[in-house]
């Protein structure tokens, strides 16, 4: 055995001592979510509270002294019911834990071993107390294989990473297996790129590895831009470790002795934890020259993004890692061909780094158990929008939309959150570069390429669900205006076109569309999507091309008859004054722009359809609630 | 004097970024990190001292959403407007903070240079959906009511912190 596993043995062996020797152990959710609902504090509570209790507090594991030890851990996925606690060795999960609430956990379950009732989770639909998570339907469901670790570790601590076997992979990778065997068997895993475009790694690391030349660099990309979706994010923030011996591995493959961690500079956290992740790696020699007691030398740096969603698009964030405008440039020459400084570049998503180590421990049999024949593994989903339960999911590739909405999501809500047995209308699934799926597909196994066929794409993951509240009209036009002002300029159908789809598209909301509209609406989509260079103009008509597939009837709703079936569209709507309701303050009167609203003092007021412009101007000023917009 | 002491900051970002043209996007966030926005004199002093033009210098400042070449308010309130928190009506926060702060569309910051109000994409708290960060402190399934309720807090902090250096 090469001398660092034995290093590591004795880290893990002494790491399991210790832990098996405290008899308690506090994990605190500190995701994004959580945090934001305050687990900081519930986490400082803990601490402040036990010690005051006269039992001896430990935050990190350094020998066997200690009754309990408290931990923040990375994102547990059920964001919505946040901040989350789970106390070991029990495993018992309390939800909304609020700082007042830590003495109770405390004195009952610390100390006595009591269950805490009322802050146990309860499943809404069937109104059942869960003890733990694996009680609890939202976990029962899901296959957590790459998020196993996040949320049941300390992402600071690369000694307890060690401890659940953590670097194994990577060792074994840089000291027993060649770059041919290493390429061999991620081909054989038949893993797909989970950023996106679903790319088979295998493929692309051979390609790399093939380049002739000494210098090739490594990039993973963490540019995580599609609105309403997190999943990198907690990877990123939940067990940064794995991306960075995914990383290794990569480099080994490829021959590549450099490699850059690309990270959107809105998840602040995720910097800062995948930073203290890498410093603690070279800490190690996992990092730095001969690293792994290996020949192999791998360097690897952190850079920020500084806002720009083209930057997701390989081409681009090379470009910005250059220092430059993040604009993409024409393929071929492929970047694992001629990439970051000329040089061949691999890059790949933060999700798929993150499965390689456990396609290598697990094997890839084990690995192709899951999920189907061309798309095997599993996927996170960040599922969000108008579901009971909203969060980051893991599920196996193939399984459905009614697994993910229904089993997983708890089903349905309406506005107000309150749930909605029929209410599902559309999943949007993808982001700005995918598409709408419908009822129908709610049995479509979620693979690769069965959703490619219904016209959208996996994309990285983000689902948001629409209740049959929601105007599809003003989803594709929230998209097309999200493409539109995110386009680098380059191409001009991108730049010009999506500009012009949206004026089409405020037409349709706004009432001011003819029939012709439609038609210039889908042949400006086909144009932009010929005319554009890389991934996000080709695919930015999408939204709006796979919603008039399935929903044309409502585009033609808003075209022909200028109705909005769901009523959302406010200059499609009808306002009236309720007789009963109104006190006749005349306010309304005075705050309409156009002079629409006419009435005595203390009078019924009346609202002038012709002259009104529908900016809902009245029914903000109303205090009594008597102004109402009515479908037209 | 004040100017020199002015690029001496600077100097010292370019320098431990090895006055590298290829790490202008990390020098430009740490200098917007230190004066909160890029003063154009400064773009220019970048480009000279890491030998390119300056063209490419406010290129690159220009083209990503983080760097902004205008003052920012001592608030920086950014109205998530990701996917989920559209559908679950964020542009309504947006809209009531806007009336309540007296801005525009065109005009984002405040008189007094107390609040800058903007949207952003995705700040992945989409499970708590809407959601809002003011500076570093994150808010989420706000409603308009709480978000205007949260603004009127800074202000009274604010004019306490007023009073109070009044008084000293």
């Amino acid at each position: 055995m090469n001398k660092t596993l034995i290093g590591f043995n004795k880290i893990k062996t002494d790491y399991i001592a210790w832990e098996n020797a405290v008899p308690h152990r506090v994990l605190v959710c500190a995701g994004t979510g959580c945090l934001v609902n305050g687990s900081m504090k519930v986490y400082e509570e803990f601490v402040k509270t036990i010690k005051e209790a006269n039992l001896n507090v430990i935050v990190e594991l350094k020998d066997e002294e200690g009754d309990v030890f408290v931990s923040k851990t990375g994102c547990q996925g059920f964001c919505q019911i946040g901040p989350l606690v789970t106390i070991l060795p029990e495993g018992i999960f309390y939800t909304r834990v609020k700082p007042k609430d830590v003495k109770d956990i405390v004195e009952t379950t610390i100390k006595k071993g009591d269950i805490l009732h009322r802050l146990l989770y309860i499943e809404p639909n069937m109104l059942k107390v869960c003890k733990e998570t694996s009680e609890i339907p939202f976990y029962q469901k899901q296959r957590r294989f790459v998020l196993g670790n996040c949320g049941m570790t300390d992402p600071e601590d690369i000694r307890e990473y060690i401890a659940r076997d953590g670097y194994v992979s990577a060792a074994r990778a840089c000291k027993d297996m060649s770059p041919e065997d290493i390429c061999r068997t991620i081909l054989a895993s038949g893993i797909r790129g989970r950023g996106g475009g679903g790319f088979l790694t295998g493929k692309k690391w051979d390609m790399a590895r093939q380049q002739p030349g000494d210098k090739k660099y490594i990039i993973c990309n963490g540019d995580e831009g599609d609105p309403g979706a997190f999943m990198d994010m907690g990877i990123m923030e939940g067990n940064p470790h794995s991306i960075i011996e995914g990383m290794i591995i990569a480099s080994r493959a490829i021959h590549a002795d450099e490699g850059y961690i690309y990270v959107r500079a809105e998840y602040p956290l995720a910097v800062k934890r995948i930073r203290k992740a890498i410093k603690d790696a070279y800490t190690l020699g996992i990092l730095g020259k001969r690293i792994l007691s290996s020949d192999h030398t791998f360097n690897l740096q952190v850079m920020e993004g500084a806002g720009a969603f083209v930057c997701g698009e390989e081409t681009a964030l090379i470009a910005s890692i250059e220092g430059k405008r993040g604009m993409p440039s024409p393929k071929p020459p492929f970047p694992s061909q001629s990439g970051l400084w000329g040089k061949p570049t691999v890059i790949n998503n933060v999700e798929t780094l993150s499965t390689i180590p456990l396609i290598l421990s697990v094997g890839v049999n084990k690995f192709r158990e899951m999920g189907t024949e061309n798309s095997p593994g599993t996927k996170t989903f960040a599922i969000t929008g108008h579901v009971l339960n909203t969060g980051l999911i893991e599920m196996p590739l193939g399984s459905t939309l009614r697994d993910m909405i229904y089993g997983v999501a708890g089903g349905i809500t309406s506005d107000d959150g309150k749930p909605m047995a029929d209410g599902f209308k559309a999943a949007q699934i993808g982001g700005p570069s995918g598409g709408c799926l419908t009822k129908e597909h709610l049995d479509l196994p979620i693979d690769f390429d069965s959703v490619k066929e219904a016209g959208a794409m996996v994309g990285s993951g983000g689902l948001v669900i629409m209740n049959k509240n929601t105007c599809i009209v003003s989803v594709a036009r929230f998209f097309m205006q999200f493409t539109q002002s995110e386009s680098c300029g380059k191409c001009v159908l991108c730049r010009e076109g999506t500009k012009q789809m949206l004026v089409l598209l405020d037409d349709i909301i706004e009432g001011r569309a003819t029939e012709e509209t439609l038609k210039i609406l889908e042949d400006l989509a086909t144009a932009v999507q010929k005319g554009s260079l890389c991934g996000l103009g080709k695919t930015a008509p999408n939204p709006v091309l796979s919603t008039l597939n399935n929903f044309r009837d409502e585009y033609e709703a808003h075209v022909k008859y200028k109705y909005c079936p769901t009523g959302k569209c406010k200059a499609l709507t009808k306002f009236t004054i309720d007789e009963n309701l109104c006190k006749g303050c005349m306010l309304c009167a005075k705050k309409c722009p156009v002079n629409a609203i006419t009435g005595e003092r203390k009078q019924v007021h009346r609202i002038d359809p012709i002259i009104c412009i529908r900016c809902g101007a009245c029914i903000e000023s109303c205090t009594f609630g008597a102004i109402k917009g009515e479908k037209l | 004097m004040e100017t020199l002491r002015k690029f001496e900051k600077v100097w010292e970002i370019i320098d431990q970024n090895g006055r590298d043209s290829s790490r202008l996007i990390p020098i430009l966030q740490a200098v917007q990190a230190e004066y909160r926005y890029l003063p154009e004199e400064i773009l220019t002093f970048i480009a000279t001292s890491v030998g390119i033009s300056p063209a490419r210098v406010f290129g690159v400042a220009t083209f990503y959403s983080l760097f902004t070449l205008k003052p920012k308010g001592k608030y920086h309130i950014r109205v998530c407007n990701g996917t989920a928190c559209h559908v679950k009506r964020s542009m309504d926060l947006h809209n009531a903070l806007q009336k309540k702060l007296n801005l525009r569309d065109e005009k984002d910051t405040t008189d007094d240079m107390l609040f800058t109000l903007e949207t952003v994409n995705c700040l992945g708290a989409c499970g708590l959906a809407p959601a809002m960060v003011v500076n570093e402190e994150v808010y989420g399934q706000l409603t308009p009511e709480r978000a205007n309720e949260i603004i009127d807090d800074i202000i009274n902090a604010e004019a306490h912190n007023e009073q109070d250096t009044h008084r000293l």
